[in-house]
């Protein structure tokens, strides 16, 4: 009964080094974030605030998009509504192809990954250049992202020298870190002193100035917006802040979230576009109005995209991004996954213990391990319940509804210690891949009881 | 003050001397401790496999063996945290108000922080190493969880402290799951064996004789992966070493 992601998991732990080593290094990134959050006193408070800020902008978010983008077209920015990834497509496209641009350069952002937007452009002939480093050297190997703030952690140094090696004509078998960062900045340089446009995500919008808010450790959004003289914002509708004051409660946590660092290296405030130049920002649906309808599932929309989840989790450090079926992995990618298409990426499910180590880092205290046990409920309306989990549990339910029954099963267990092993451990049983099964005792508690054996006051009284 | 023993399936068949443990405990603490021979399964295994419709008629059942007792204790931090926390909805959805979900305790939070114990006899002289099973942190709080800014703290550590002789360290990554996840074990094999070893590695690199937890459900696991692989640590569920000198 393995689900997709299973099956990718178990491709992904056949190679040991490598899944120590991913698992390892986004442990390393979760101590960072620990050693922040402990060294903030108020730490929690912040978090509790954040999920507040968020839950009232989301219940307002009407009124905080009007008085949005009416700042920003007072501050000379055009603003345009996507209803979905198509729309924002064409609207890009749109832009593009009015200005004859040949050569657009990109800062990371998870929503164009969303809509699908660089194979459009590209489809149309459009030359996309991603400028965040990660994002480039995936880029390169036509590779989507594993990680939404990492996006090439599951690569090593000498992975990324070959590529270079084949792409970039650096150094043959020369890997060190700081020569190909040093490649790579000359290469982007390149890139964007010729591009004819430029694009960033919106980490932030904050309601009461019309500002877009994008945090980058590189500098490369900055890069782009500066040389090019058109600017296009892409921006999720839930991403809008009230004004300054709450903005600062973000800031303080998505960083320290993020990757262990007090803030990121540029944290920029685009508001206005720069003299001669134009600014367009693309506000998008896509389905998160339709989130917003659904219950308690609503709450999924305060995500920061910190990515803190995926580094404290236990089963996304050990099977690696490229396991799980929706392009987001980890915990808010499983449940990102199911707001995008339940029947689609129902797949993920099974890629959670419940250990509800998620809940605790995330910084707006979104309940992801309680959200996917909610989605679990939703599998067989959606006739996506696996056909033996499904015997298996109304089986049990059988079971447990005849306590006679069941105390019979219990009486009877231990017989099963005489059961010859290959009976027992084969390829139907999944427990017995790498663990024995555990032993029935000689006799149950009940039993004991029932004999008198369980010495209580009570047990005494009803046995004399 | 009347006490209503709950003993899940899996204790009841793998670790019943847990159950005997835990009677133990209750009696020698005065209370009037009962075990209603009808009940089964808190209908957890169906809730974690997204069959929680499943459950309803168990915790009508439940709600009702249990109905006369003044608190429910279970040595399980699983199928307590699921009564805890599924009941009253599972239970509103029926149209009734949960019974049980407010007055049933895990046993060492029961322990600790109804019956307040104070002082116990017996002497455990062995390094054991705690096993923080997740929902036992972060559903019931028996412990600080890692990720949280608060104060420190373990109900677990503070319980096994009144027994001489103990050493209690913990292994690195100090409450990370081991993997178990009722269903997740079956579902992600791959997945659920490689934290299981990672989990049991890290309990044995402490030099610690016993591994001792809340969770005997945890055990289940890391055991079948130590008696595969012929590791020699052992398993004892706390309430064992607190019912030592009884």
């Amino acid at each position: 009964m393995s689900e997709e992601h299973a099956k990718n998991a178990a491709r992904f732990l056949a190679n040991k080094e490598q899944e120590q080593w991913h698992n390892e290094t986004l442990w390393q990134v979760r101590g960072k974030r620990d050693r922040l959050a402990m060294a903030i006193p108020e730490w929690e408070t912040l978090r509790e605030w954040a999920s507040g800020i968020k839950m009232h902008t989301l219940s307002h978010l009407d009124r905080y998009l009007e008085q949005f983008a009416a700042n920003a077209e007072a501050n000379g920015v055009k603003v345009h509504w996507a209803k979905d990834g198509e729309e924002h497509n064409e609207i890009v496209y749109g832009i593009l192809k009015e200005r004859g641009v040949k050569k657009l350069v990109k800062s990371k952002s998870m929503l164009t990954e969303e809509c699908h937007l660089n194979p459009f452009l590209i489809s149309k002939g459009i030359d996309v250049v991603e400028s965040d480093l990660g994002e480039r050297i995936l880029q390169l190997m036509d590779e989507p992202p594993s990680h939404i703030v990492m996006p090439a952690i599951h690569l090593k140094r000498e992975e990324i020298g070959a590529l270079f090696e084949e792409k970039l004509h650096t150094e043959k078998g020369n890997s060190d870190p700081a020569y190909l960062t040093h490649a790579a900045r000359l290469h982007l340089r390149q890139e964007f002193l010729t591009a004819d446009a430029s694009m960033t995500g919106a980490n932030f919008g904050v309601a009461a100035t019309g500002d877009v808010v994008v945090c980058t450790n590189e500098g490369n959004a900055d890069m782009g917006t500066s040389f090019a003289p058109l600017h296009i914002v892409s921006m999720g509708m839930e991403k809008l802040v009230p004004d300054y004051q709450s903005l600062g409660v973000f800031i303080r946590l998505l960083a320290r979230s993020a990757t262990g660092q007090p803030v990121t290296a540029y944290t920029s405030h685009y508001r206005k576009p720069r003299k001669g130049c134009e600014m367009h920002l693309v506000i998008v649906d896509n389905g998160r109005s339709r989130t917003m309808e659904m219950g308690d599932h609503r709450r999924t929309l305060k995500c920061i995209r910190c990515g803190a989840c995926m580094n404290t989790c236990p089963v996304y450090r050990r099977s690696g991004g490229y396991a799980y079926t929706y392009f987001i992995p980890g915990p808010i990618g499983i449940n990102l996954g199911m707001l995008r298409s339940a029947k689609t990426y129902a797949g993920n499910l099974s890629a959670c213990s419940l250990c509800c180590s998620c809940n605790n880092v995330c910084p707006v205290k979104i309940d992801l391990a309680d959200r996917i046990y909610a989605w679990r409920q939703s599998l067989d309306r959606l006739g996506k319940a696996d056909r033996i989990k499904k015997g298996m549990s109304k089986g049990l339910k059988f079971l447990f509804s005849h306590p006679a029954l069941y105390r019979l099963s219990l009486r009877l267990a231990p017989l099963l210690r005489y059961m010859p092993r290959f009976l027992m451990y084969n390829r139907l049983n999944g427990w017995g891949k790498g663990r024995e099964m555990p032993e029935f005792a000689n006799e149950s508690f009940t039993e004991m009881w029932k004999k008198g054996k369980v010495k209580t006051h009570t047990n005494q009284r009803s046995h004399e | 003050m009347r006490v209503g023993l709950f003993i899940p399936c899996y204790v009841n068949a793998v670790f019943p001397e847990v159950g005997v443990a835990t009677c133990k405990l209750l009696d020698y603490l005065g209370a009037d401790t009962g075990y209603p021979l009808d009940q089964t399964c808190c209908g957890q295994p169906m809730g974690n496999a997204g069959f929680e419709n499943g459950a309803a008629g168990l915790a009508g059942h439940f709600d009702a063996l249990f109905e006369s007792y003044d608190y429910v204790v279970s040595p399980s931090v699983g199928c307590t945290s699921f009564v805890k926390e599924n009941y009253p909805r599972i239970r509103e959805r029926e149209g009734h108000t949960c019974g049980t979900s407010g007055k049933i305790y895990e046993v060492c939070e029961f322990l600790h922080d109804i019956l307040k114990v104070e002082k116990l006899p017996g002497r455990f002289p062995h390094k054991v190493s705690i096993h923080n099973s997740c929902h036992g942190v972060r559903k019931l709080h028996l412990s600080s969880a890692s990720e949280l800014n608060i104060q420190p703290f373990s109900k677990i550590k503070g319980l096994l402290s009144l027994i001489g002789g103990i050493e209690c360290v913990e292994p690195e990554k100090t409450d990370e799951c081991c993997g178990f996840g009722g269903m997740f074990s079956i579902e992600e094999p791959a997945v659920s064996v490689c934290m299981g070893q990672d989990k049991l590695y890290s309990h044995i690199a402490t030099g610690a004789d016993y591994i001792t937890g809340a969770d005997a459900s945890c055990f289940m696991h890391m055991q079948g992966i130590a008696k595969r692989e012929k590791r020699a640590i052992r398993f004892i569920h706390v309430v064992q070493i607190l019912a030592s000198g009884l």
